[in-house]
């Protein structure tokens, strides 16, 4: 004879409650369900490509494979060059496309003046943002690679990649700082403050939390961006065998790594160390977004 | 007096603003002439085209509480934003006529906006505290104006004198939006004295406030008159009349066929005791005796 515990009542309410419920019509049972499928579909495709992910990677996933540069035997391949070109990628494009992207959206907020030049280019960001980042490849190509002659280097994709998310980053950084009361800065002025002191002391700490949240995005686009880098001639497959040292070397980055590493024709690259970068880059990219929203939350908290 | 006061709001010498200024108040029924701070003559505001206020003439004298009041949209605001010429933020806006700060031209092209507001601080009609803590709503003005002062000593006096100390003094680094309404219109009122302006701009400071709260804050304003001269609109009639040493009635005026026309005119300007018991003008008397507005 089972003792009633607490979950156990708890249990029984909750069956009484589902038991009572009133019965729907048949359409309406219906319609719901179409709408449940919807909901889960993606949810479902998700779980299954991770799954599949994670049953061909995993048993490949090991030290061997981060550390090692690439191969032309499949148990020997590695993507460090593809972790250490990506790793060099974000911090260049975090150091880029911030401090570009602010300047932008507080030069758009909170100083230029409301005419047809401001609004051009505010229209012309806004298109940026839809852009196809095979363009920006190519604009990269031509405009850093032969105009700038930086060559076919880790600052050339970084340059490139930052131009991608800039747009992303000036428009989140616009609506958090439009988002701040205007009592605020009204506030700041009334007190002999200047301009930029409102701006830099009021303003920006307070949208901060959102300024933020567009880099994280802005990164995390940038971070599984492939066809840009590939056109502006990222090292793939056997020939990514080195790390970049410096700004001017070449480089590779991990979504090109992936992308090497299915084209091959050996199961060995596709069917395990193709997945097992795969998570790697995963957890990069979770990693990345949790520090990100850590930062975020801490700033948020502090107002 | 005038000479140094005017030439405070040069902005080579916007550091130097720390002597007392105790020595320069006045007493409030003091016999002498009242020095006069804002001389106003003939001065309209205008948004576009649309004349907010027309043909302004007014002197506000130091030491006393001016009461601006009359029905919504008579331009009382645009006005009261004219002296720290925080319309300049309003691009649309034209300020026209002569309005003089202790002598000298507040809108000669030499000076400087931001030291002007330095000098006459403002309190605005929503309590508009930053979002940081209660220290630092306090300590940003003192530090923007580069005044080289005690930061902590200045937040206490500024507390104290706003009467806001003794209900803060053991969370100063507390957020300010923790406040009642009522503490957080204070805290505001306590950031504009920190930065020791000489003249305090009021807003309807007690119009999201309530009957108590507004009579802790009416309680100060008669308080930091010894300091201070202040200019306060108000839509409250009985505020004006408790507190003020001198009322400006405004009313709108339909200035062409359409009511989008109408502009905002200075009816009577006059001892508060005249304006309550002995107005002027009928459209004076209808207002405060209620008939109208």
């Amino acid at each position: 004879m089972a003792v009633a515990t607490p979950q156990r009542s708890a249990e029984r309410a909750a069956a009484a409650i589902n038991q009572t419920a009133p019965s729907r019509s048949g359409g309406e049972r219906a319609f719901a369900g179409v709408l449940f499928f919807a909901t889960i579909i993606g949810v479902v495709v998700l779980a299954v490509l991770l799954i599949d992910i994670l049953l061909d990677g995993l048993p490949r996933l090991n030290w061997q494979l981060l550390t090692s540069y690439g191969s032309r035997f499949p148990e020997q391949t590695g993507v460090l060059a593809g972790i250490s070109g990506t790793f060099s990628l974000m911090a260049l494009v975090g150091l880029m496309a911030f401090p570009l992207g602010l300047g932008a959206a507080v030069y758009l907020e909170e100083f230029a003046a409301d005419n047809r030049f401001t609004r051009l280019m505010e229209a012309n960001i806004s298109n940026l943002a839809g852009v196809p980042s095979v363009v920006y490849g190519l604009l990269g190509l031509s405009i850093f690679v032969y105009v700038f002659q930086l060559g076919r280097s880790l600052l050339t994709g970084a340059l490139t990649l930052s131009l991608l998310i800039l747009p992303v980053i000036i428009v989140a950084a616009r609506e958090s700082m439009r988002a701040v009361p205007r009592a605020i800065r009204d506030g700041g002025l009334a007190l002999g403050a200047t301009r930029w002191q409102t701006v830099s002391r009021q303003v920006i700490p307070a949208a901060l939390p959102g300024i933020l949240t567009g880099t994280i995005l802005g990164l995390s686009r940038a971070i599984g961006e492939t066809a840009p880098l590939l056109v502006v001639g990222a090292l793939i497959g056997q020939r990514a065998s080195t790390a970049p040292w410096e700004v001017f070397d070449r480089f590779s980055a991990l979504p090109i790594e992936i992308y090497g590493l299915i084209g091959r024709p050996q199961a060995g690259f596709r069917e395990s160390a193709a997945p097992a970068a795969i998570i790697a880059m995963l957890v990069l990219l979770l990693l990345m977004n949790s520090v990100a929203i850590l930062l975020r939350n801490r700033y948020a908290r502090s107002t | 007096m005038e000479q140094t006061a005017a030439a405070r709001m040069r902005p080579a010498t916007a550091s130097q603003q720390t002597g007392p200024r105790a020595e320069t108040s006045q007493p409030r029924s003091s016999a002498a002439p009242a020095q006069v701070v804002f001389d106003v003559k003939d001065l309209s505001v205008s948004y576009g085209s649309h004349v907010a206020l027309g043909g302004v003439d007014m002197q506000i004298h130091k030491g006393e509480i001016t009461a601006l009041i009359g029905p919504s949209g008579c331009g009382k605001s645009t006005y009261l934003r004219c002296f720290n010429r925080m319309n300049d933020l309003i691009p649309s806006a034209r300020v026209q006529g002569s309005m003089t700060y202790h002598g000298e031209d507040l809108y000669a092209r030499g000076v400087d906006p931001v030291v002007v507001r330095q000098r006459i601080g403002m309190v605005f009609q929503k309590p508009n505290p930053f979002p940081k803590s209660i220290y630092d709503n306090i300590a940003f003005g003192p530090k923007v104006n580069g005044m080289k002062v005690d930061l902590d000593e200045v937040v206490e006096t500024s507390l104290r004198r706003a009467a806001l100390w003794d209900e803060v003094r053991s969370k100063l680094s507390a957020s300010a939006y923790g406040l009642s309404g009522g503490q957080q219109q204070r805290l505001c009122i306590a950031r504009a004295i920190a930065v020791n302006p000489d003249v305090i701009l009021m807003d309807e400071p007690c119009s999201s406030l309530d009957p108590i709260a507004t009579a802790r804050i009416e309680d100060l304003m008669r308080e930091l008159q010894e300091s201070y001269t202040i200019v306060i609109v108000t839509h409250n009639m009985q505020q004006a009349a408790r507190v003020s040493d001198r009322t400006a009635f405004f009313t709108t005026e339909v200035g062409g066929e359409t009511d989008d026309l109408r502009s905002g005119r200075l009816v009577e300007y006059d001892y508060t005791e005249n304006i309550f018991k002995n107005p002027g003008d009928s459209r004076t008397e209808d207002y405060v005796t209620g008939r109208f507005g």
